[in-house]
């Protein structure tokens, strides 16, 4: 589907909310157009391009709820669409839980859409992808990479006179480099709403150096370390913590966040009084959406600030119920840091591990928040304040709570993206003592 | 339970974001597959437009892809979606590359436009290929049709005897004292339409489903909670899998589901052992004989055996992403690379019946076989698709070509990999007599392994501990750590075919953008010597 301008969308969701005989209707309409790109063995693999749309119908009476989508969009159809959201509404049972559709909110208008960004052709994509080849070859380094990218839509609108609308684009470019004889591995990633902030140049080549740097790995005994977690290393364990800071699940108790006796640990001193996280749809380097799927309004919001939970989100059930004030989950983190560089943080490091990139994180307890995963793709041995070699990758089992409590120093926040769930982030570079390795892997 | 037909929003309100929900629709209007004409006069469309752009090959998917999911908690139902995807892949080579669009504008002028965006993506592309692509002979077989062999059509049975199952089961877990019980079913239909410009036209209707559930229960005092989840497994089957029969039973030290499971019998023991799991003392970490039960040991297989045999990591095409592999070609080509002890031997296959990876033809127009991976603990095959045959000097694809929707590229994915069963029929009841020190496990849980598949780490639902032959209690925290090759040549003992069940993944990961597949792994309990287990309790 075309991307269709605000009053486009306003207007086609007016016509489809005029067949309403519901109690309370809401419209939740989308669309994008994308490509994307991938090579590998320094060769060109699979690429393609997609479109895609969808009109999703709620509607309620009472507290019974039916849904329905189509994605047709001639007159016929979208009658068809409410009516059987309104059948099946009918034939529902009351669901408790059912929260009456929001009335009409005020949203800050959101920058996530660029037009320099809608505009990528495959043509860009495989240009890009010659320039990052280039780099491996002229290396003698074997190259696979990914470049994807977005444009799309997003509109509501519902009985209660509620419209929401935003439109957003999106960059992936990830490439790992690994040595011909298959000893040494680098990767870059990023992800921006605006290409011109994308470089493959440049991130082809921290992805060639870590590749030649991590060559001739030598191994190390297991054990607790002090490390320096570079940001795409971090954020794969500070997602884990963020993904948990549900109200519901706390009071619950169960989560890392609760207390014997259906009490939390929010308002509490949880980590080190460095860590301050918060999210804010508004920042320059990292915006996101303005609203939510069910039309909450995005805004700035501290989750830790000093240390302290000072956030949970809620679903609007629970916050009623609670009577808290309903907060979404947001679309990225920010974790506030130092203007110290990476190197400087490297530099004050007598003995440590500089770890760019863990993978396969997974929850092994959800009551302490421990994770298992491995290093990845160049890991090296800092002592006296210099990198001295690379080392063996290792496994680890460590909880973000007890890390963020060992935590060292900061450095200066960068944007990275998660490699395991695709999130956003600002976050800096990190020093820990005391993370705790517990094997050694053969991979490279 | 009345009146609990109805369709509730699950995750429909993600309206911000790109990524939008499949299209949902009402549960009766999952049964009408599109017209069978209506789809090759659609395919030839496609066909016809690519080619005349340039294309010298041209597959076409169309997709119309059918999930149900269910979802309770406590007393009520959480949601139930009906969601329905359809829409046309389009792939083809041109100048020696590949090109893929995909639309769900099924319009014949989009679907032309989509064609001729394939060619020129491909056209683009080609300049940037070190060779073009050799694919492997494949047949055209004219106009064929295959369909899972179910019994029961999941779609067929109405919504209000699914969630009165469902909260039935919740009930029972209610009543023994838990404090949290969540259950869910997923049934899934693909109906997919394969065409290409070698003369096949496929029609396939593809079933599988997935009852799971998980009990908390919190320890009052100290506010410790634990969980236990369903022993069930995703199937390749219809509603039947839900319909219990003894004769699928298996009598073990509890009992255990092979190709039917008894949800609400699985309901009663997972409330009691949650209660006994608050209470277990924690694992000492070291060395132990570990017994692993299928329910358990599928998921190591899929990790350690089915993802580095697959032939796209070794030869380095997700080394971006999923990783590589340690099972190089160097070590294929020797013929005498021991990856497990001589008891271990893994066939590779699309199907077993009941099984997540069994269809007729792969997404590429392949007929579906069997074939060995590891033979006598030696690696002798991998898993591969048409473009990548000739690279190990195969005449023919083994038909491991998937996509997961129809807007997606179709690519290598595994297949069913099954550790074939002793055939003796050695028992378990056998294995434990025989095991001094041991750990005994059940039930998938935490699970994470290298991108190269060396070193795994996984725990399970319930670790018991076998002191002198003798199962001595449960145990918590209990996780084993270990490098693959290693661990299969310590594969001391397998049991018999009695015992042999599939476990499964329904949401496979893999490429880049991502897919899921899903995918079963078949195995009997099966004994590993000395391996290193740890203690994962921590305090925060």
């Amino acid at each position: 589907m075309a991307i269709l301008n605000k009053a486009q969308a306003e207007q086609l969701l007016k016509k489809v909310l005029a067949f309403s005989k519901a109690d309370e209707c809401e419209i939740n309409l989308s669309g994008s157009e994308g490509g994307n790109i991938r090579y590998a063995r320094n060769a060109v693999s699979t690429s393609g391009g997609i479109s895609r749309s969808s009109l999703v119908v709620s509607s309620a009476y009472g507290k019974k709820l039916g849904v329905a989508t189509i994605n047709e969009f001639d007159d016929a159809s979208l009658e068809k669409v409410v009516r059987r959201s309104e059948e099946l509404a009918k034939l529902a049972p009351e669901n408790p839980e059912f929260m009456s559709f929001l009335g009409p909110q005020q949203y800050k208008e959101s920058a996530t859409y660029v037009p320099a960004t809608a505009a990528i052709d495959p043509k860009l994509r495989a240009d890009a992808v010659a320039t990052s080849l280039k780099i491996a070859k002229e290396n003698k380094l074997t190259a696979a990479g990914f470049m994807e990218n977005s444009a799309g839509f997003s509109a509501m609108m519902n009985s209660h006179g509620l419209f929401a609308y935003n439109t957003i684009t999106s960059v992936d470019f990830n490439v790992t480099l690994r040595t011909e004889d298959g000893k040494g591995s680098g990767y870059a990633s990023k992800s921006y709403n605006d290409v011109s902030k994308l470089n493959v140049d440049t991130l082809t080549k921290i992805a060639a150096s870590k590749a030649a740097g991590s060559a001739a790995a030598k191994a190390l005994e297991p054990g607790k370390y002090t490390v320096i977690l570079e940001p795409a290393a971090s954020v794969v364990l500070l997602e884990n913590l963020f993904f948990a800071m549900d109200a519901r699940q706390a009071d619950e108790g169960r989560s890392f966040l609760s207390k014997p006796g259906g009490k939390t640990k929010l308002g509490e001193k949880l980590v080190d009084d460095k860590v301050t996280i918060y999210s804010d749809p508004q920042h320059p380097e990292m915006p996101t959406s303005t609203w939510s799927g069910d039309g909450r309004p995005q805004e700035r919001m501290n989750w830790i600030n000093k240390g302290v939970v000072e956030n949970l989100y809620f679903s609007r059930y629970w916050a009623n119920k609670k009577n808290a004030k309903p907060i979404p989950s947001p679309d990225g983190i920010i974790m506030e840091g130092t203007d110290a560089s990476l190197e400087d943080l490297i530099k004050g490091t007598e003995k440590g591990i500089l770890v760019t990139r863990l993978w396969y994180i997974r929850s092994v307890d959800p009551q302490t928040l421990l994770l298992t995963g491995l290093t990845r793709d160049g890991t090296f041995y800092i002592e006296n304040g210099k990198i001295k070699h690379p080392v063996k990758n290792f496994r680890f089992n460590e909880s973000p709570v007890i890390m963020l409590n060992n935590l060292d120093a900061l450095g200066k926040p960068e944007r990275c993206v998660s490699g395991e769930s695709g999130l956003s982030a600002l976050i800096p570079p990190m020093r820990i003592r005391d993370f705790t390795f517990s094997s050694l892997s053969d991979a490279v | 339970m009345k009146r609990r037909d109805f369709l509730y929003l699950s995750g429909l309100t993600a309206g911000a974001g790109l990524i939008g929900p499949a299209k949902l629709l009402a549960a009766e209007d999952l049964l009408q597959p599109a017209d069978l004409a209506l789809k090759k006069r659609l395919a030839d469309i496609a066909l016809n437009a690519a080619t005349s752009k340039g294309a010298s090959y041209v597959d076409v998917r169309i997709g119309r892809y059918l999930n149900q999911s269910i979802n309770t908690r406590e007393k009520r139902v959480d949601n139930i979606a009906n969601t329905e995807s359809y829409g046309m892949g389009i792939r083809v080579i041109a100048n020696g590359s590949w090109g893929f669009a995909s639309t769900d504008n099924m319009t014949p002028d989009s679907i032309a436009k989509t064609a001729a965006l394939a060619v020129q993506i491909a056209k683009f592309n080609a300049p940037l290929l070190e060779e073009p692509l050799k694919l492997a002979p494949q047949k055209g077989y004219g106009q064929v049709s295959w369909k899972t062999p179910i019994l029961q059509n999941a779609f067929d049975v109405p919504l209000k005897d699914k969630v009165d199952l469902l909260l039935q089961a919740n009930d029972i877990a209610l009543q023994s004292g838990v404090n949290f019980v969540n259950s869910s079913l997923f049934c899934i239909n693909e109906q997919k339409y394969f065409a290409s410009t070698e003369g096949s036209y496929i029609d396939q209707d593809i079933h599988r489903i997935w009852p799971t559930f998980t009990v908390t229960k919190i320890e009052a005092g100290s506010g410790k909670f634990q969980t236990r989840n369903a022993l069930s497994s995703p199937m390749g089957m219809g509603y039947e899998y839900l319909i219990p029969d003894k004769k699928e039973e298996i009598d073990g030290i509890f009992k255990l589901y092979r190709n039917r499971y008894d949800i609400l019998a699985d309901m009663r023991l997972a409330s009691a052992q949650v209660a006994e799991k608050i209470k277990a003392r924690p694992v000492e970490p070291g060395k132990y004989d570990l017994i692993l039960d299928p329910t358990n040991l599928f998921l190591t297989i899929h990790e350690s055996v089915g993802h580095p045999t697959e032939l796209d990591r070794v030869l380095g095409y997700e080394a971006n992403y999923a990783g590589t592999s340690f099972l190089t070609l160097d070590k294929w080509k020797a013929g005498n690379f021991k990856f497990g002890s001589e008891i271990v031997h893994f066939k590779g296959d699309k199907t077993q019946k009941g099984s997540l990876g069994a269809v007729g033809y792969d997404d590429e127009g392949v007929q579906c076989g069997e074939w060995d991976i590891i033979k006598n603990g030696v690696l002798v095959n991998y898993q591969v698709t048409r473009d990548q045959a000739h690279m190990l000097g195969l005449n023919a694809s083994q038909g491991c070509s998937y996509a997961d929707n129809w807007k997606n590229f179709q690519f290598q994915r595994m297949p069913n990999v099954s550790l074939q069963p002793n055939k003796e029929g050695l028992k378990v009841a056998d294995m434990i007599k025989n095991t001094e020190k041991g750990i005994y496990m059940f039930g998938r849980n935490s699970y994470s392994i290298d991108q190269q598949r060396y070193n795994f780490q996984f725990s399970g639902q319930l670790a018991f501990e076998i002191k002198n032959g003798q199962i001595a209690g449960l145990v918590k925290d209990a996780a084993y750590q270990a490098n693959t090759q290693e661990f299969w040549n310590a594969c001391s003992a397998i049991a018999g075919e009695q015992d042999y069940r599939l476990g499964g993944s329904f949401f496979d990961g893999k490429g880049q953008p991502g897919q899921v597949s899903a995918v079963s792994h078949g195995c009997s309990t099966t004994k590993f010597k000395g391996v290193s287990i740890i203690n994962t309790g921590r305090n925060i």
